[in-house]
């Protein structure tokens, strides 16, 4: 009997071609790139914006570096939420967002952050206890592509320790590996994100706050992407963004956020 | 190009392949022969890698190497330093994952071996050791070629499981693909693509010697046949 086998070939294309074709998510859904620093916020901000619009989002989170090329080559999202304002700046450049929508919606702070069994009085000694001898490793993130790496290692230097913790150095390659390093013991030490050290698996550890002033701005923003399918949706998630209920949610995460007009204004 | 990652992964696929070959004669002889009824139990544990996501993997192996692990605790008490970020530490967790790529052949051609020669040899008044190295060995050739080279490569090409232990340090743990990963990070497409094509280029020459030289091999134990 040839027919069964036959039959069972096209009926599997065509299952698989149903499959394929199948939408990605309802129609309501906003899509959202998102910088891992979010991780925890997101959650919250997106239920708000549910509550005020009906939509859901549907995030992915990632690398911002990794959304950049992806966007670039055709991912198919709405908004793109990058821990480094450079890159949706790259964006727009390339003619590849909405004209406009650029909205810088927080800065990231860092923290140095120690396990909660650390016999170092990190609020007696601060930047000092990362000289301790029994620190052996200090995690951060890359600073060659991470934004938080960058700044830790602006403020090491403003701290004038750099050279001194320079080999004990380890690099995540994000702020969130950086995190995993401590974490898991194999570094007693990380300048981190506060929105990390203060999420529930981190927030039994100490912290130390490093203060904004030693390193540049870690400017987060926000962008529509061109290719954006709902883009009065996405529009509405960046109106969200800006109200005064989601700075609110924002800060409680670890991030301070800016007064609106200022930052772009000094940044352009 | 970065040649010292270069270097570095060459010389960490280098001392992998090495131990895997000291690990998996052994160790694929066993499966090979042994007929224990749980011997199945062992052989999903070895093939686990190639099913595991290298990411889970190195992060079992970063929680092992911590100061709570087992794996850490040893290394604290014999050296008075972690295992992660180190390069031993790479080996290590390069070893579990490459372990299937040099385990499965070797298990694989010991196993094609006649039977009939291995009691022939046993009748003749051979121990198993020596009919291990006159008879196995010799008629495994190829099996063992494919085996270090599978971990050679795999190890060479090797990107999850040392992003998640290696801490990206330039010359102990910054091995080419990660070298290749932070540049396109940075943007850098074109610096990327040039050690991702030395990359291919070196893998390509690797694995086309091996099958050019399985493949003469094997017609040699072609010609062998009908002495079966």
């Amino acid at each position: 009997m040839r027919f069964p086998l036959r039959f069972l070939i096209l009926l599997s294309i065509l299952l698989s071609a149903l499959l394929a074709f199948r939408p990605a998510g309802a129609a309501q859904e906003i899509r959202v790139a998102a910088a891992a620093d979010l991780k925890f916020a997101l959650d919250e901000l997106g239920a708000g914006y549910e509550k005020q619009t009906g939509k859901k989002i549907d995030v992915s989170y990632g690398s911002s570096g990794n959304f950049l090329a992806q966007i670039q080559n055709g991912a198919p999202f709405d908004v793109f939420l990058s821990a480094d304002i450079e890159y949706p700046r790259k964006l727009e450049a390339a003619g590849l967002a909405e004209p406009g929508t650029l909205y810088e919606y927080a800065l990231g702070r860092i923290v140095i952050w120690m396990p909660a069994d650390t016999r170092i009085d990190l609020a007696k000694l601060d930047w000092k206890a990362l000289l301790d001898p029994s620190i052996q490793k200090i995690a951060i993130g890359n600073p060659e592509h991470a934004p938080y790496g960058r700044a830790a290692v602006a403020a090491l230097r403003s701290a004038g320790i750099y050279e001194q913790v320079r080999a004990k150095l380890v690099y995540g390659e994000n702020i969130a590996q950086a995190a995993q390093f401590v974490a898991s013991g194999n570094a007693q030490a990380g300048i981190l994100a506060l929105s990390l050290a203060i999420s529930p698996p981190m927030r039994e550890g100490k912290r130390w706050e490093i203060p904004a002033n030693t390193h540049p701005p870690i400017e987060q923003a926000a962008v529509i992407l061109k290719s954006a399918k709902d883009k009065d949706g996405a529009r509405a998630f960046l109106t969200f963004l800006k109200s005064a209920e989601a700075r609110k949610i924002l800060e409680s995460y670890g991030f301070s956020v800016p007064v609106p007009g200022r930052t772009s204004a000094q940044t352009q | 190009m970065n040649i010292e990652a270069l270097l570095l992964s060459i010389r960490l696929a280098l001392c992998v392949s090495a131990i895997l070959f000291v690990i998996g004669v052994p160790l694929g002889y066993w499966l090979a022969y042994s007929r224990w009824r749980g011997k199945f139990l062992l052989e999903a544990i070895v093939a686990l890698p190639l099913v595991l996501p290298p990411t889970v993997l190195g992060f079992y192996m970063l929680v092992a190497m911590g100061p709570r692990g087992a794996l850490g605790k040893l290394w604290y008490a014999a050296f008075g330093h972690g295992l992660a970020f180190t390069f031993a530490g790479l080996v290590i967790a390069s070893v579990l994952y490459s372990l299937p790529f040099a385990v499965q052949p070797l298990v694989a051609s010991f196993e094609t071996v006649d039977r009939k020669l291995l009691d022939a040899s046993a009748v003749l008044g051979a121990g198993s050791m020596r009919t291990f190295s006159r008879i196995i060995l010799p008629l495994s050739v190829p099996g063992i070629i494919t085996a270090l080279v599978l971990s050679f490569a795999h190890t060479l090409g090797e990107f999850g499981v040392v992003l998640m232990v290696g801490g990206n340090l330039a010359g102990v743990t910054r091995t080419v693909s990660i070298d290749i990963y932070d540049r396109a990070q940075s943007l850098d497409y074109a610096g990327a693509s040039r050690t991702a094509l030395l990359l291919l280029v070196i893998s390509f020459v690797v694995l086309s010697t091996v099958y050019g030289v399985n493949r003469r091999a094997g017609r040699r134990a072609w010609a062998q046949w009908p002495l079966k």
